[in-house]
């Protein structure tokens, strides 16, 4: 009896063992499953858990918008062109706004553009504000809820704050119009006036075809350890530095611009994308405002991004667990960035690239057409089905106003 | 990036107007109280002030000051709040006394009425932090290689070569002087490789204890094998006997039933370490690109000129010789880059050590690599186009095949690797001495050197080697020209290496005579 026992527990320590030799395989694999605070659901079907109307704008608030300038397709803004023609022939979309969860109202607020191409963004909230007006007076749903089941797309530098400027954005604040509605923005800064809770914030867009032709193969080792291009000193604005990126990128140079680690420079080469494949980690430092499109170049390419952004808030950061993924650094720890980083473990490290090695990861960061299950696109829609249901108290009782429509500057009541 | 650069450009036309005069707006500021207390016009009227100077002088001037004096780490704390208008004594004495706080302290709750949360991130002027010695640590660097080496082993383990299969070397050799030079440059890359290797050497003249001392210095599993004939003197004899050799460790490897890719490791070849990873993709048999390096000890003649001339007549031929397989559009073999000896004719070297090109076979045996089942006497899925080695080479000594095409029917069924042989990673070079150059046995120098000769009282013979009948007669003016550089060079040499008493001694003379390469003066 006793032999038998003891042959049970020797069994039983064997079965250990050898799973412990499963963890040890498991070691060599290429990725990892990402799951964020919100748990396992980047690779979550929309479908079937929101439905979302679209309202009919008059084509001045979009398509022609566009008509005049094409140039919005292809800019770091272009999400919200693409979500709307993502949403119009999306399988969540119903025609039927009674069983709506969402209501989505699309006017393109950021494709007013300058000759060289960046969104002048002193009309935006005259056209929003007209939009509203719009959709108040043609149909009940907004006046129902004062906007608390309308999502809007506000990919702009300080989001609703309709400025680019951090000092003027943070002065006009959001938009009171916008004040119930969810936001759905690339700027994320805890704490700031131009981020409104239950925001949901996104990348910014980046041109999918382009980053997948540049590919190479990942057998190509890794040589470059912290890999970055850009500006250090906004010369035109700022000359003396301490203004942009609040001192952290002019940091950055005095402190490594000599030493051999770092591959930082102002150069636009050619090789941009393949260097950064090449590259252990990658800088993703804020500029005038906190996001770049760098994060999302970073992800796809691999490079495991470090973000120098006090207080940043990351794309989906319900969904993704960016202390596994990125180096988080203060901006007042920039001058020990490089013992920062070589003193992180290898395995982490490892850990890290594997996560960034999930397919899931990189379809999340991008804006594909058309689109793909896993992308930005669901990720949004993700993020407003876990919304839901709506708590009761933003169904407002008849007649109870909540929104004030004359608060805001002057400027922002001339009709449009 | 650059867009969101040159938008910012654009914005801040207006924020070129609020610097002057204008206080920024901080975001402590929410459109409160307006209060002014003694002290905020105290503060206003300095800040005026400050302002009229800088006008006159022409630089920010108050905020110079204000950084020079207030130069802690929490400079920005302080200065945003010194120089906002609004907001109420308490406030500003609150914040003048954290003087030294960091940045991470949220910023003093004031018990009025500041509505909206502030941020403990403060825009406005910043301070460029630096620290004190901004240059790189030697220790950090290491340990950012030792991580980049961590990474690039995981690429390889991830996206590499899986289940590496073991490498079979097969190289002959025979103890002469460039042995040593050839052989520790062969272990050398073989002991480089991350995979497992067996080394075979099959040596002319039999096994050596020469030979087997340097095998010995590497770490690798060396099948060590002699071979009873001696290496010939003339270069067509030496390739016949290399083919021999080779023959002869393929038995080794059919016998032994040695399992791996065999690939044919001459001595004297150059070897790229990228090789080594693309053989590992050969099925059965494969072939790559050789560059030949035909190179002609005769400093004057230049190897090229010949094949300018060819140049001149069809443009296409390119000047560096590549043996190995010629591919289609689709990447399928049709057929071999062969060396084209014809251009040398007359001009190439017979025997060892001569003052001339040394050619190449047609086909070269490195630029072939085979799975080592290929010479088995049964192997499994083995295909029909493949001969087997007995039925190719009969006996063993005396047959010789010239490439190991000959192992197979069919030629076409050969794979080409390195991207359908448009990457050379292999080069071929013949450089020896003369045949019968002495050299100090194991390189070690017995009794240590104590004389230097005058180059012209050397006791070399000025006659060529013992050679059969057709010695080639080369002589011409730049030959002597050529022995008086070498005479000059041989003299500072000696004089180095002198040490003590002068004293004639033929060997230690011939070891430094053998040592060097060119320059033998044939008559």
């Amino acid at each position: 009896m006793s032999n038998l026992m003891w042959g049970l527990i020797l069994l039983v320590f064997s079965a250990f063992f050898l799973n412990l030799d499963a963890f040890e395989l498991r070691k060599g694999q290429k990725t990892e499953r990402i799951s964020g605070s919100a748990g396992d659901v980047l690779e979550d079907d929309p479908v079937g858990r929101l439905k979302v109307f679209v309202y009919e704008l008059p084509s001045k608030y979009n398509k022609k918008i566009l008509q005049k300038d094409p140039r919005c397709l292809n800019h770091m803004f272009a999400a919200e062109i693409y979500m709307h023609r993502f949403l119009l022939s999306s399988p969540v979309r119903t025609l039927n706004p009674e069983e709506a969860d969402w209501f989505y109202t699309p006017v393109y607020t950021t494709c007013d553009l300058t000759p060289n191409g960046l969104p002048l963004p002193f009309k935006s909230p005259r056209m929003m504000r007209s939009a509203i007006q719009l959709i108040s007076s043609n149909w009940p749903y907004w006046n129902r809820t004062e906007g608390a089941d309308h999502f809007f797309i506000v990919p702009h530098d300080f989001g609703a704050c309709f400025h680019y400027q951090e000092e003027k954005a943070i002065e006009r604040g959001i938009l009171p119009l916008l004040q119930r509605a969810t936001l759905v923005q690339t700027f994320g800064q805890r704490n700031h006036v131009c981020l409104k809770e239950g925001s949901i914030t996104v990348p910014p867009y980046a041109p999918p075809q382009k980053m997948q032709s540049h590919l190479i193969p990942p057998s190509i080792p890794r040589s470059i350890f912290v890999y970055f291009r850009g500006l250090f000193y906004d010369v035109g604005n700022d000359p003396e530095g301490g203004y942009y990126a609040r001192g952290a990128r002019a940091a950055v140079w005095e402190n490594f611009k000599d030493n051999p680690l770092f591959d930082i420079s102002t150069e636009h080469p050619t090789t941009y994308y393949e260097d950064m494949q090449r590259a252990v980690f990658c800088l993703c430092p804020l500029g005038w405002a906190p996001w770049s499109p760098r994060l999302v170049e970073a992800v796809i390419f691999g490079c495991i991004p470090v973000i120098i952004a006090d207080d940043i808030v990351l794309p989906f950061a319900d969904a993704i667990p960016w202390e596994d993924i990125g180096v988080y650094v203060d901006e007042k720890d920039v001058p020990n960035l490089d013992t920062i980083l070589t003193s992180i473990p290898t395995e982490v490290i490892l850990r890290k690239q594997r996560l960034l090695a999930n397919p899931s990861m990189k379809q999340a960061m991008l804006f594909p057409h058309p689109a793909q299950p896993g992308d930005a696109f669901h990720q949004i829609l993700n993020g407003l089905a876990r919304k839901l249901p709506h708590d009761k108290s933003v169904y407002l009782r008849k007649g109870e106003k909540v929104l004030n429509w004359t608060a805001g500057p002057l400027a922002d009541l001339k009709p449009w | 990036m650059k867009l969101l650069a040159l938008h910012q450009s654009y914005a801040n036309r207006g924020r070129s107007n609020s610097f002057r005069g204008q206080t920024p707006l901080d975001s402590a500021v929410d459109g409160g109280n307006a209060v002014k207390s003694p002290s905020g016009i105290f503060w206003l009227i300095l800040h005026c002030l400050c302002c009229l100077v800088s006008l006159v002088l022409g630089f920010r001037f108050s905020r110079l000051v204000f950084y020079l004096l207030f130069s802690t780490t929490s400079i920005n704390n302080l200065y945003t709040s010194t120089t906002t208008s609004f907001g109420s004594a308490t406030d500003i004495a609150e914040t003048l006394s954290f003087t030294t706080s960091l940045r991470i302290l949220s910023p003093p709750v004031v018990n009025n009425t500041t509505s909206a949360v502030t941020s403990r991130v403060v825009v406005g002027r910043h301070g460029i932090r630096i620290r004190p010695w901004p240059h790189p640590d030697p220790v950090e660097v290491m340990k950012a290689h030792k991580i980049i080496e961590a990474v690039q082993r995981e690429q390889k383990v991830q996206y590499g070569i899986k289940n590496p299969r073991t490498l079979i070397a097969i190289t002959p050799t025979y103890v002469r002087t460039f042995q040593a030079l050839h052989l520790t440059g062969l272990m050398h890359t073989l002991m480089n490789l991350p995979y497992d290797v067996v080394w075979i050497v099959v040596e002319a003249g039999g096994a050596t204890n020469e030979t087997a001392a340097l095998l010995a210095k590497s770490e690798l599993q060396v099948k060590h094998i002699g071979f009873e004939k001696k290496m010939p003197v003339f270069w067509e004899g030496r390739h016949k006997m290399e083919s021999q050799m080779r023959l002869r460790a393929l038995r080794v490897v059919r016998e032994e039933k040695l399992d791996g890719i065999v690939m044919f490791a001459d001595d004297s070849n150059m070897h790229s370490l990228e090789l080594f990873d693309e053989i590992q993709k050969v099925e059965w048999i494969g072939a790559v690109s050789v560059g030949i390096l035909a190179h002609s000890s005769h400093p004057d003649e230049d190897p090229f000129e010949v094949q300018k001339t060819m140049d001149e007549e069809d443009d296409k031929e390119s000047t560096f010789p590549v043996q190995g397989p010629a591919c289609n559009s689709s990447e399928l073999l049709i057929g071999w880059h062969t060396f084209n000896s014809l251009v040398y004719k007359g001009k190439s070297a017979n025997y060892i050590g001569d003052m001339a090109i040394v050619l190449p076979r047609k086909l070269e045996w490195s630029g072939f690599v085979m799975n080592s089942r290929l010479v088995w006497k049964e192997a499994e899925f083995r295909p029909d186009w493949i001969e087997d080695l007995d039925t190719v080479v009969a006996g063993d000594g005396d047959d010789d095949i010239e490439n190991p095409l000959s192992l197979v029917k069919d030629s076409s069924m050969v794979e080409p690797l390195g991207g359908c042989g448009k990457k050379v990673m292999l080069w071929w070079l013949r450089a020896e001495a003369r045949a019968d150059s002495k050299f100090p046995s194991g390189w070690i120098i017995d009794p240590p050197l104590e004389m230097t000769v005058a180059a012209k009282r050397t006791p070399w013979t000025d006659f060529p080697p013992e050679l059969p009948s057709n010695t080639q007669k080369v002589i011409s003016a730049t030959q002597e020209n050529a022995e008086k550089r070498a005479t000059k060079t041989r003299t500072p040499k000696s004089r180095r290496s002198s040490r003590g008493k002068r004293k004639h001694d033929s060997k230690n003379a011939d070891a430094r005579a053998s040592a060097r390469t060119s320059g033998e003066r044939i008559n």
